[in-house]
């Protein structure tokens, strides 16, 4: 794109890098508002089926305009500052939570060479960037000036915390195996990766239990069921959440499922070929590569709408010891075995 | 034009927010300039093409190291005024620490001014279009293998040094048997009785 603004506007390299950024950047951020939107219908929906109920269907065809109702509503109310709050900080956190939620999708590739910023570092910014989500949640526990906001921030700091740990082990395996740490690249070396035939490395069953491994990280890291402890409604009224209302609540509900619908991203562009089709044949290529990808994010958040609807909410001991007990080490091993085996091989890097 | 801009905003950033750190009344607002801080710091790495260095920066400091201090800090109920008390006492210490590191950026900088050293004569000469992890990664593994190894092992040994200062033996705790809870079936736990109407349940 900069090539464009830059020969055929006729505008410098410099000026043309700006304007190809920003128009980058507002061409992945618009669409991903709107996915929310929708990805926040298509959770209701799953889970009222899973229940045996109609979840919304009375704004619009189906209910399909339900979130942009929901959205409206809450855009015409007003903000509440508890007077106790600390007032900056109140306000800054939801802004922090949405815009780190925003931020992760600049290395996220959509296609060959279809990425805001294709950077040597994409998987560590990954890691900066969701390890920055946690302040959010801090944040707005602490200013809220509540009891049960402070709770649930101390729960999400410490659960964020811990899966993270598991889940930087499981990004080095991939990693190891794939040579790179920029996400293309890693794209690109799941192609062809099982027997030729399969694209994704989830076909590799070395990689697999690690594929596992990160799904369910993704769910503790996105605080999402069975790990939703920081807004478990019958312990915490609404958890860090509480005493927001208006846009503030609003913008950490957007940031929450954005982050949702990025995981799916991660997992589908770590472990499941990303923008390639699953099999590494002529005519699926046929296909752009966006679908695959927007169908490999969509059954990843069905799974995740799956899992909230039916598994049971955690204790915390057992969320922490999951955590610690049972991935730290097994991913720590895992990382030993795959970079053996990579040595034995001698897979030339 | 684009890279001075950059640098002069982050440089001013991290100056500011480094004067905030110390200067704010609220402990919690320190920690919040402190991560801009960081933040910043991070973003003169990348201008000087220390990406790899930039991101570690972010997730090591700001990802781990700051929560830690704002997850302390946050439960402490600090006075103020109190630890202003201390300001006149400190104040010595302070002056010759700043006056310090004045001198050793002035050293540094005049010994770069004077020409730098040539890159054949660096201890670690950096190849040239090697991407940063890479060429970190060549260095870590192959020269400084051993130091290497020997600052992991200092890692490792503070870590378990940590744990055995603190884990102590504390009797009358009862553990958990993660293994039992699994194995419970709920036939185990529950039964199933159907009184007669009027009568009540056998506990």
């Amino acid at each position: 794109m900069t090539n464009f603004f830059n020969t055929t506007v006729g505008m410098s390299y410099g000026w043309a890098w700006f304007v190809a950024t920003i128009v980058g950047i507002l061409v992945i951020a618009l669409p991903l508002m709107l996915a929310v939107a929708m990805i926040i219908y298509a959770d209701r929906k799953i889970w009222a089926a899973m229940a045996l109920r109609r979840g919304p269907n009375v704004v619009g065809p189906l209910g399909l305009l339900q979130s942009f109702a929901d959205g409206l509503k809450v855009f015409l109310q007003e903000t509440i500052v508890p007077a106790a709050a600390n007032r900056v900080l109140f306000l800054l956190a939801p802004i922090i939570t949405f815009t780190v939620a925003l931020i992760v999708w600049a290395v996220i590739p959509f296609q060959t060479g279809v990425v805001v910023a294709d950077i040597n570092v994409g998987l560590l910014y990954v890691l900066a960037a969701s390890s920055l989500g946690v302040y959010g949640i801090i944040l707005s526990g602490w200013a809220s000036n509540s009891k049960y906001p402070f709770y649930s921030a101390l729960r999400a700091a410490a659960q964020m915390v811990s899966y993270e740990v598991a889940i930087g082990f499981v990004l080095i395996s991939v990693v190891l195996w794939s040579g790179t740490f920029n996400l293309s690249g890693i794209v690109m070396a799941q192609q062809g990766h099982g027997l030729g035939w399969i694209n994704g490395f989830w076909i590799n069953p070395l990689l697999f239990p690690m594929a596992v491994v990160f799904f369910i990280s993704a769910l503790a890291e996105t605080q999402r069921a069975p790990f939703d402890l920081t807004e478990a409604e019958s312990e915490l009224v609404a958890g860090y959440q509480t005493e927001y209302s208006s846009m503030s609540f609003a913008l950490f509900w957007l940031g929450e499922y954005a982050n949702v619908i990025l995981m799916c991203a991660l997992n589908a562009t770590l472990f499941w070929g990303g923008w390639l089709p699953p099999l590494n044949v002529g005519w699926m290529y046929a296909v752009p590569g966006i679908i695959w990808l927007l169908a490999k994010m969509l059954f990843f958040f069905f799974v995740f709408s799956w899992v909230k609807a039916t598994v049971p909410r955690y204790r915390y001991d057992q969320l922490m010891r999951l955590g610690w007990k049972v991935f730290l080490p097994l991913s720590l091993f895992w990382v030993f075995l795959v970079s053996g085996v990579l040595m034995w091989m001698r897979v030339p890097v | 034009m684009i890279q001075a801009l950059a640098f002069y905003l982050f440089a001013i950033v991290v100056i500011g927010s480094g004067a905030m750190t110390i200067s704010s009344r609220n402990p919690v607002h320190s920690v919040m300039w402190l991560i801009l801080a960081f933040f910043n710091a991070a973003g003169l790495m990348v201008l000087v093409g220390a990406e790899f260095i930039a991101m570690l920066l972010v997730i090591v400091y700001v990802g781990a190291v700051a929560v830690l201090f704002l997850f302390v800090v946050m439960m402490l109920d600090i006075e103020v005024a109190q630890m202003r008390a201390g300001f006149a006492r400190y104040l010595p210490l302070g002056l010759a620490l700043a006056v310090g590191l004045a001198a050793e950026i002035i050293i540094a900088v005049g010994a770069w001014s004077a020409g730098g050293v040539k890159l054949s004569q660096r201890i670690a000469p950096i190849e040239g279009n090697v991407p940063n992890i890479q060429a970190i990664g060549n260095l870590l593994y192959t020269r400084y293998l051993f130091v290497f190894e020997g600052a992991g092992f200092v890692l490792l040994v503070a870590m378990i040094g940590a744990i055995v200062l603190t884990h102590r033996q504390r009797g009358g705790v009862r553990g958990q048997n993660i293994s039992r809870q699994n194995a419970r079936r709920p036939q185990d736990a529950t039964r199933n009785v159907q009184p007669p109407v009027g009568e009540g349940v056998q506990l």
